[in-house]
């Protein structure tokens, strides 16, 4: 038999079934992985496999799962990479985590992430920056850079992210694995620590598009404690695609030009053409309002993270800095907690909505925001899909961009204009330019994850990715 | 574009103390942000209507029925600073 972490999810979740793999033989090789990660990927690590009287039950079997420190998870550490959150165990855990355990996930353990969910690059972290396994010098993306890198790396078999404008679809592209994030609505935001809440979404990093299929079915649902959570209209299908006959593709000419590294671009237009070959019919199209995505996404983000993080105060948990006076505890408190990208984004997000500026900045975005779905929505009546680079350029080195927030928030110009639409993305490995992974993305309609993850998984058979080189 | 006077007001909304040296820097970073972002007051958004959330749903109400909350110690477990039983906070004071 193989190693066991050469194996997929699925394909460990067969050999467990036929008893040719105990849960604890698997828990304890990715566990030994994780323990020895030379990444900074994972910020806890578990002793060992949750206890249950014998062998894991479930459809997901006992196989160990990684999870982005957003992810409240009971009695264990979940600081959102920030030191105002420094060893804060939560009383209660997220719903997406606690359905996957329901459903026989292990908890492995916990990973780095940047601070508040609020970067490209997972330097933003109070726990350190994580190394991309492709390149230790570059960065693996992020937010979510820790599940990125712990799935490429093989020291997680999958891994749970959260996206807010990329955050699971980036750094999978730049470490060469997949990341589907949801329709807004689809996973129960309960237990995640809040970013902007109009716009994040749990998904699942994997190594391949039948994984995050299967991880999605069973995170997906209407929950009681999600006020903005759906029903999700069908089963999460196992993707089962040959070809892409039928099938409407646009290229929107905004996400795909200007701006996009050569390297980047040649990869996609490769697989353009093999999606033709593969019987997709191809056009361009357009989404004119998808150019101020962005500056509409870098006003609503943090206007509605200023909101959010007003409840690190020094009172009920966390840090606190003692002063003398309330007024005091709080401005220290949140001087020494926070780190400069969040509060960066906190001023950001404070100045959008004051008396006098709101109109101009926050009304006038919210008001791109519906130009920005009304694009997706005119575009999808003549395309089944849409695809696009995932990111602009391949992992970047460590340290390149922190001294320039606008050329890292430009990492997320083709992403950010799906979650202002609220509508599904998945990103696939897309080969190397210059021994770096690039990523395809893939959008579709709400609720049209099965399709999506179909069309990803034609694309994925025919494309041959073979990430292994990671996880030596 | 922002300046230091805005950039102090802002953080006092925000309940964040900056050092001088970040005051400096926020100002220059946040007009740098600020100068991308304004490219959008171009744009002719006359009767627009504002999205402030995707999904279909309104007024989400659930049953109004009594059911179990985190037990007062539990919730009370990782407060920096409790007094009998609640979180204990300095003198809001004369500052």
């Amino acid at each position: 038999m193989s190693e066991p972490i050469e194996l997929t999810a699925a394909q460990a979740i067969e050999r467990l079934r036929d008893g040719d793999l105990s849960a604890a033989e698997l828990f304890g090789a990715y566990r030994a992985r994780a323990a020895a990660d030379e990444l900074n990927a994972f910020t806890w690590v578990a002793d060992a496999a949750p206890a249950q009287d014998g062998a894991p039950q479930g459809p997901l079997a006992g196989v160990p799962l990684a999870v982005k420190d957003l992810f409240c998870t009971e009695g264990v550490p979940s600081q959102s990479g920030s030191k105002i959150l420094a060893g804060y165990r939560p009383p209660y855990t997220a719903t997406a985590v606690a359905r996957l355990a329901d459903a026989g996930a292990a908890l492995l353990g916990k990973t780095n992430q940047d601070e508040f969910a609020m970067g490209s690059s997972n330097e933003n972290s109070a726990f350190g920056p994580v190394r991309n396994p492709w390149d230790r010098e570059r960065v693996p993306g992020g937010s979510s850079g820790g599940s990125a890198a712990a799935v490429a790396a093989g020291l997680a078999p999958w891994a749970l992210g959260t996206d807010t404008g990329g955050s699971i679809r980036q750094p999978a592209a730049l470490c060469g694995i997949v990341g589907l994030k949801p329709t807004y609505g689809a996973v129960s935001r309960y237990g995640m620590i809040a970013f902007a809440s109009s716009l994040d979404q749990a998904g699942p990093f994997t190594r391949d598009v039948t994984d995050a299929a299967l991880l999605l079915r069973h995170m997906v649902g209407r929950d009681a404690r999600d006020s903005t959570s759906l029903a999700f209209p069908e089963q999460i299908a196992l993707p089962r695609g040959v070809d892409l006959r039928g099938l409407t593709l646009g290229v929107p000419e905004e996400l795909t030009g200007e701006g996009i590294e050569s390297g980047v671009r040649e990869a996609f237009n490769a697989t353009l053409a093999l999606a033709e070959q593969l019987g997709a019919s191809i056009e361009t199209c357009n989404l004119p309002n998808a150019p101020h995505a962005l500056s509409a996404y870098y006003l609503i983000a943090p206007a509605e993270a200023s909101a959010n993080l007003a409840r690190f105060d020094g009172v009920r948990y966390g840090l606190r800095v003692d002063a003398d006076d309330l007024s005091s505890m709080y401005t220290r408190t949140r001087e020494q907690g926070f780190g400069p990208e969040v509060k960066r984004r906190i001023m950001l997000g404070t100045y959008a909505l004051s008396s006098g500026y709101y109109d101009a900045y926050y009304g006038r975005a919210q008001q791109v925001r519906t130009k920005v779905a009304e694009d997706f929505r005119a575009a999808f009546e003549r395309f089944d899909l849409l695809v696009t680079p995932t990111a602009p350029s391949v992992a970047f080195r460590l340290g390149e961009k922190v001294d320039d927030p606008l050329a890292m928030y430009l990492n997320d110009v083709c992403t950010v204009p799906m979650s202002l639409a609220g509508i599904p993305a998945i990103s696939i490995p897309n080969g190397l330019s210059d021994g770096l992974p690039t990523g395809f993305q893939l959008c579709g309609p709400a609720f049209s994850e099965n399709r999506l993850l179909n069309a990803a998984y034609v694309l994925e058979q025919a494309l041959g990715f073979d990430g292994s080189a990671a996880r030596t | 574009m922002i300046d230091r006077a805005q950039v102090l007001h802002v953080a006092k909304l925000a309940r964040l103390a900056l050092s001088d040296e970040e005051v400096e820097r926020m100002s220059r970073e946040l007009s740098a942000v600020l100068g991308h972002i304004e490219k959008i007051s171009e744009l002719d958004l006359d009767g627009v209507s504002p999205t402030s959330h995707v999904v279909d749903v309104v007024n989400a109400l659930r049953a109004d029925e009594p059911g179990p909350s985190l037990p007062r110690e539990v919730a009370l477990a990782a407060a920096p600073e409790r007094i009998d039983d609640g979180f204990g906070v300095p003198s809001p004071g004369a500052a």
